[in-house]
């Protein structure tokens, strides 16, 4: 393994001598920016949709926003990622000509993307919140807006979060595609090192740790949100 | 108070009120009885609309609340509700769940009241600490002020239907529905629920009470009423009603369950 040595002198050398860990950096940047602008975005737009799919059904505006927001989700679960980012950067925003770059456009469809998983997370959310507690919002004369916000969403965010980190976690590996639109991401970083060395080895190692530790760090501060929220729990 | 004219709900094909017509007046303490699946309970989640009437009307303050037009949430803002079940908010504490729908009610009118009352502005803090202030009170009156700052979770069952009690009360209404308040507690708990109902009915409060404590309905309500197959087949003072029956229905009933 003499040779093993030599390639991880080379990748340090181009590492630290030659500023790699400054794309690496700036990789880390977007590659979480992507992440969590994604994910927010995501959890505003799933927790609308989720919300249009559990108001009451006998009148005729919520059945039509209902069959809007089933589109929705059907042409984003239905689509990988990356054609989604290929079609945005080269074919929609190019028509409508709105100049976006690689990283906000990735941003946005991650959002978009999400949004569509984070519905159906949060619509079994909240249909695992008793009924009761929403009668309980309207017997004294709340809304369904206000009891949804104040009441059932805190309640079935708290039921969700696992998913919710998985979703995170999920996103956080995905946005190595995102390179696809321009975007330098943590994968383009090391891509960018290994090409300038000839060799990949050593980079590709170290990059996939770094995702193994981003990834723990996320499973443990979402450990930390579920205890400070189960304080209205029975158990624990 | 409240004026239902001919009231019907289906489910579906399933007509379970079938025309009911009562009129519940200032004071009244109203019990509701009637065997499993006769309809008492849709009945009186229909009068605050909690399931929509499919046929006839509520009047109460004035209009029709079972129009579907009508701002349904205002007027149960004077219509409280207690369940079988409680239904305390599980992720506020007990002075929130107090709290919550007035100081939102009245920070939501707050521009209004600002206009009206020009020597006596308020800000969304003083609400807080008005109805802060009003929630310990209540909380007081019925002993369990160390709660305060307590999840429901931790609560007994009788403890947690006596805070749904003042929680309703909280919104000062005009008449308080039950909904087979005690059936979901322990034997040990129904007494200090139906006490604290004892002393609202004696400050003058409007109930309409579904029950099964037939003892309550004797003892407390000033009519009773017996609902069967989705109408009202008596309806009488509780003496008469319990010593003299007359529908063959409720001498049934009664003989099964005293």
């Amino acid at each position: 393994m003499g040779n093993f040595d030599k390639k991880i002198d080379r990748f340090l050398e181009i590492f630290i001598e030659q500023n790699g860990y400054v794309t690496v950096l700036e990789g880390l940047k977007n590659t979480l920016t992507i992440a969590i602008v994604g994910l927010i975005i995501g959890i505003l737009i799933g927790t609308l949709i989720a919300t249009v799919r559990v108001l009451p059904k006998y009148k005729l505006l919520p059945r039509v926003l209902n069959g809007i927001c089933s589109f929705y989700v059907e042409l984003f679960r239905g689509t990988p990622m990356v054609v989604q980012l290929l079609i945005f950067y080269y074919v929609l925003f190019p028509i409508m000509g709105i100049k976006m770059d690689g990283v906000e456009v990735s941003m946005m469809v991650f959002g978009l993307n999400s949004g569509a998983y984070i519905s159906e997370i949060m619509r079994s959310g909240i249909q695992s919140v008793d009924i009761g507690q929403m009668e309980g919002g309207r017997s004294v004369g709340l809304s369904f807006g206000t009891t949804m916000m104040k009441i059932v969403i805190p309640q079935a965010v708290k039921n969700i979060l696992p998913t919710l980190g998985n979703e995170f976690i999920a996103l956080i590996k995905e946005t190595s595609v995102v390179s696809f639109v321009g975007a330098a991401d943590l994968y383009k970083a090391f891509n960018v090192i290994g090409s300038n060395s000839y060799e990949f080895m050593v980079p590709y190692i170290v990059m996939a740790l770094i995702y193994i530790v981003l990834v723990l760090i996320i499973s443990f501060a979402i450990r930390l949100m579920e205890r400070s929220l189960g304080k209205s729990d029975r158990r624990n | 108070m409240i004026d239902v004219i001919n009231l019907r709900k289906s489910f579906g094909n399933i007509e379970v009120l079938k025309g009911i017509d009562i009129t519940i007046n200032k004071g009244d303490i109203v019990a509701v009885i009637g065997a499993s699946g006769s309809g008492k309970s849709t009945f009186l989640r229909c009068l605050n609309c909690m399931e929509d009437p499919t046929g006839g009307s509520i009047m109460f303050r004035g209009v029709d609340i079972a129009d579907m037009k009508v701002d349904i949430n205002e007027h149960r803002q004077h219509m409280g509700m207690v369940f079988q079940h409680f239904n305390l908010f599980n992720n506020k504490t007990v002075l929130q769940n107090i709290m919550l729908a007035p100081v939102h009610v009245r920070c939501k009118a707050l521009k209004k009241w600002n206009k009206e009352n020009p020597d006596n502005q308020k800000t969304k803090k003083d609400i807080k600490t008005e109805e802060k202030e009003r929630a310990m009170a209540l909380l007081k009156r019925i002993g369990l002020e160390e709660k305060a700052d307590a999840y429901p979770s931790t609560l007994s069952g009788g403890q947690k239907q006596r805070i749904a009690i003042i929680r309703s009360l909280a919104m000062n209404p005009d008449v308080i529905l039950f909904d087979e308040p005690t059936s979901a507690l322990d034997p040990e708990m129904v007494g200090e629920v139906l006490e604290l109902m004892k002393e609202l009915a004696n400050e003058g409060m409007t109930m309409v009470v579904v029950t099964h404590e037939m003892g309550f309905a004797k003892e407390v309500a000033n009519r009773v009423v017996f609902i069967d197959e989705g109408v009202i087949k008596e309806e009488n003072e509780p003496r008469e009603f319990f010593e003299n029956p007359k529908d063959p229905r409720l001498q049934d009933f009664l003989a099964k369950v005293l």
